[in-house]
């Protein structure tokens, strides 16, 4: 069997220095370690929303829904519903699934659907050349703030508490190794599981210093117990000067919505047997 | 029985002489089962052979208000109820009140005594469910029980019905019912027509029963009023039907769910009404351009905006037609009754996947929530296409330029295959491109799918006839509707034209059948002329528009007075 080649032959267009990069080479090594394990790449399904993040899926060379803006989890979930036997990944941004699809992704979490959603946090809107997002901190000067924006952003850690997350974890594109190994094992992770990566943006909130000097790796602690995970969650509130913690906050296992919806389908001639059947008790 | 008692019939229901005809009007508040009560009503009279169609009207409410249903009967199929009511049955004294044009002085009331003053044969409900012990529930039993006697429908029959259609109390009912039968005398009865059994359907049913026919594997709606009732329906059906039914949080959920769905390789199908329908415009044009079938049901009710939920409209038909940024080909099939909604929606899904294009079913609130009898024997046959598949001699490309537009599919998970979809501007293999040349060489490629498709139609009924074929005047509707014109076309000896498909627009099939016409008359449910609009672009002459605008579906009598205001 050859091995795929993992990268298409695309021009990249992410900046010098973009984080998306770090995301991109932990993909494709997760990727080739899955091969060589002798797991099936066509069996992968790679789902993005609208942003720098998405052209990872003209990047990546398995199979891709490059969805619009904010709805790559409801397609993610179709998808695993359709077939279960797909692995499904989705790339999102942080003004795709925090602003726009934020709906989609509480209910992605309630419902404990077998995806994995990787957010590209880069807490700013790159593609649309700098305004600010829900994870920008109070007082961002973006180009539709220029005063600097009013609003406190929000915690999406705690968010994924809330709804009912069962695999919750941060990392961070220059912490790599840890990276790729939050990674795998959210998709490894039977149900939702919800990575928040913090990359940063070279061009519109270039703030390497402050996450190096801030990052810490996660105390232990029984990771399924939700109160010491939510007040780990509530260390850093993406605006105070704060430590922040990358790891898993939060495991669990539960039944998942993929495994509980039925997915019979009937033969062409059963189905009009079932038609007549059903107007006979009408009549 | 006695020959002095006047037996319904033709004349004096004031219809068409050929034809044996009554009509049931039940009504009560809100919560008291007045649509399942008319369902029974109905069954009543399909016992006798006769061929059914039930109106039912209900403000937006859950408890309180007036609920009323319109059971009508005939001896040949038919999709409109008629104005004047034979028997009224009164659950309370608004009935009487509200109904009061639809009474003659032949008309003949069945009444729960205990709430209703002079409502002809009054029957006390508390006294009938006290004796059985009954729950309040029960009570329409009695009444229902007290028609039958008064329109000379046999015991048996009641008691078939019953057994046969209320699963849930069925021997309390039934005891319920007997009393109101016993203490009811026959006046009126009504003459059998028939031994055939038609079997009871209501629009939204016939559309879940073709689109499962026409291969389609999932469903997602969000509630929405007039479209529900076929969320409902797959829902408790799902099993059986082999539909896996999901309602997630919201109609963009909803539109983006279904697209992961088909592009997973399963047939999916979407409903919803006008206001859901906005929300899922955005992952309509990426149907479009990412080239992702779908089926979208999207049933219309009174708009603007929340409108009257739980009333009639056809006025999105311009909306449907051109919702979603960009250009791209769709499908657009409106069909008129229950045969119809069945065939046409297997024939949508079938489409969709033939042509990798968003189908649409386009209903209204008169035949999502209509309850049509129809012959099970009488039902169209329904065959679907192949659609291309890759191969597998080539690499993959989900959107190979070829001769018809339409690309081979195949899934993810297919060995070999890698399937991109985008819903930027893309190349062949999916991938993202801005190069002029590609673009526009894959927006010619896209609206080719469209002119095959318009090819294809030529082998479909794409436009109906009825009425008095070769007649001078005609006159022309779309949808639910048809159940009136036709009739009223016949009645008045006019020739009957139904567009049934409306994207693509069959502009050669409407002239074809206006052949010899002198005065096209359009009848349309709403107030600016959508479809008159549209026959008028390619040159057909429109001489009267007849809109109608109230939210209640046209009847017979009242199309009638308007035909011949326009033709005085």
């Amino acid at each position: 069997m050859t091995v795929r080649e993992l990268i298409t032959d695309t021009q990249n267009t992410w900046c010098p220095g973009c984080g998306n990069f770090s995301i991109q080479h932990t993909l494709k090594n997760i990727l080739a370690d899955m091969e060589k394990e002798g797991k099936d790449l066509d069996s992968v399904v790679l789902v993005t929303g609208i942003g720098c993040h998405a052209k990872m899926a003209d990047y990546l060379n398995v199979n891709s829904f490059y969805a619009i803006h904010g709805r790559a989890i409801p397609v993610a979930t179709g998808i695993k519903l359709a077939n279960r036997d797909l692995t499904v990944l989705c790339c999102v941004g942080d003004g795709d699934a925090y602003a726009e699809g934020l709906d989609h992704l509480l209910f992605a979490a309630k419902r404990n659907i077998d995806i994995t959603v990787l957010v590209h946090n880069n807490r700013v809107y790159g593609l649309t050349t700098g305004q600010y997002t829900p994870t920008s901190p109070l007082g961002f000067k973006g180009k539709s703030t220029p005063a600097g924006t009013l609003e406190y952003p929000m915690n999406p850690l705690e968010l994924m508490l809330a709804s009912g997350a069962t695999y919750i974890a941060r990392g961070y594109t220059r912490k790599m190794d840890q990276l790729k190994t939050l990674i795998h094992d959210g998709i490894q992770h039977k149900g939702f599981s919800f990575v928040d990566i913090l990359q940063i943006c070279a061009t519109f909130f270039p703030v390497t210093d402050y996450y190096n000097k801030r990052t810490y790796e996660l105390p232990a602690y029984d990771r399924s117990a939700f109160d010491p995970a939510c007040s780990m969650a509530r260390e850093w509130d993406y605006n105070s000067d704060a430590p922040v913690a990358l790891g898993v906050f939060y495991e669990r296992a539960a039944p998942t919505l993929d495994e509980k919806i039925d997915p019979a389908v009937r033969s062409g001639q059963e189905k009009e047997l079932t038609i007549r059947d059903f107007l006979a008790s009408r009549q | 029985m006695p020959n002095y008692i006047p037996s319904v019939t033709a004349q004096e229901c004031g219809g068409n002489p050929m034809m044996r005809e009554v009509t049931v009007l039940i009504g009560g508040k809100a919560g008291e089962g007045i649509n399942s009560a008319g369902m029974v009503v109905a069954k009543l009279l399909n016992q006798l052979g006769y061929y059914t169609f039930m109106y039912y009207d209900y403000p937006s409410l859950i408890r309180g208000g007036h609920n009323f249903a319109i059971i009508r009967g005939a001896d040949r199929p038919i999709g409109v109820h008629r104005d004047h009511a034979d028997y009224v049955l009164a659950l309370n004294q608004e009935t009487i009140i509200r109904h009061k044009t639809r009474f003659s002085d032949r008309t003949v009331t069945v009444s729960n005594s205990d709430v209703v003053r002079d409502g002809g044969q009054g029957i006390s409900v508390t006294g009938a469910l006290k004796a059985e012990n009954a729950p309040a529930i029960m009570g329409n039993s009695a009444v229902i029980g007290a028609f039958a006697k008064a329109a000379g429908i046999p015991w048996d029959s009641v008691v078939n019905v019953f057994t046969r259609h209320l699963p849930k109390g069925t021997q309390q009912n039934i005891a319920v019912a007997k009393r109101g039968y016993d203490q009811a005398a026959t006046v009126l009865p009504i003459t059998p027509v028939g031994d055939r059994l038609p079997a009871l359907l209501s629009g939204n049913e016939a559309i879940g029963l073709g689109l499962v026919a026409g291969g389609i594997t999932a469903y997602v709606s969000y509630p929405m009023t007039p479209s529900s009732s076929l969320l409902h329906f797959l829902a408790e059906n799902s099993r059986r039907l082999g539909i896996s039914v999901i309602h997630p949080e919201n109609e963009i959920a909803v539109m983006l769910m279904a697209l992961g769905y088909s592009y997973a390789g399963r047939r999916v199908a979407v409903g919803t009404s006008g206001g859901g329908f906005c929300l899922m415009t955005e992952g309509l044009s990426l149907s479009g351009m990412a080239e992702i079938p779908v089926v979208l049901f999207v049933s219309q009710r009174t708009g603007p905006s929340t409108g009257l939920p739980t009333y009639t409209a056809q006025a999105d038909l311009r909306f449907i037609l051109h919702a979603g940024q960009g250009e791209f080909p769709r499908f657009v099939v409106a069909p008129g009754d229950a045969i119809q909604a069945y065939y046409w929606s297997a024939v949508a899904a079938d489409i969709a996947w033939r042509y990798q294009v968003p189908a649409f079913i386009l209903g209204d609130k008169a035949l999502s929530e209509g309850l049509y009898s129809i012959d099970p024997a009488n039902l169209p046959k329904i065959s679907t296409g192949m659609y291309p598949l890759w191969d597998g001699r080539e690499p993959y490309q989900r959107y190979r330029d070829t001769e018809s537009g339409i690309s081979p599919l195949t899934f993810p998970g297919t060995a070999g295959a890698i399937v991109k979809v985008n819903s930027y501007a893309h190349t062949a293999s999916g991938i993202t491109t801005e190069e002029a040349e590609i673009v526009s060489q894959m927006t010619k490629k896209r609206l080719r799918k469209g002119l095959s498709l318009s090819a294809v139609m030529a082998e479909y009924d794409t436009v109906t006839t009825g009425g008095v074929p070769a007649a001078e005047t005609a006159i022309i509707c779309w949808g639910s509707v048809r159940g009136v014109c036709s009739e009223v076309c016949e009645d008045m000896g006019f020739r009957m034209v139904q567009p049934v498909v409306l994207s693509p627009f069959p502009n050669d099939k409407i002239r074809e059948s206006l052949k010899g016409a002198r005065r096209v008359i359009v009848v349309e449910e709403n107030a600016t002329g959508q479809l008159a609009a549209l026959i008028q672009l390619p040159g057909i002459q429109v001489d009267s528009p007849i809109l109608h605008y109230d939210g209640r579906p046209l009847t017979p009598d009242l199309l009638k007075e308007r035909i011949r205001e326009v033709l005085r």
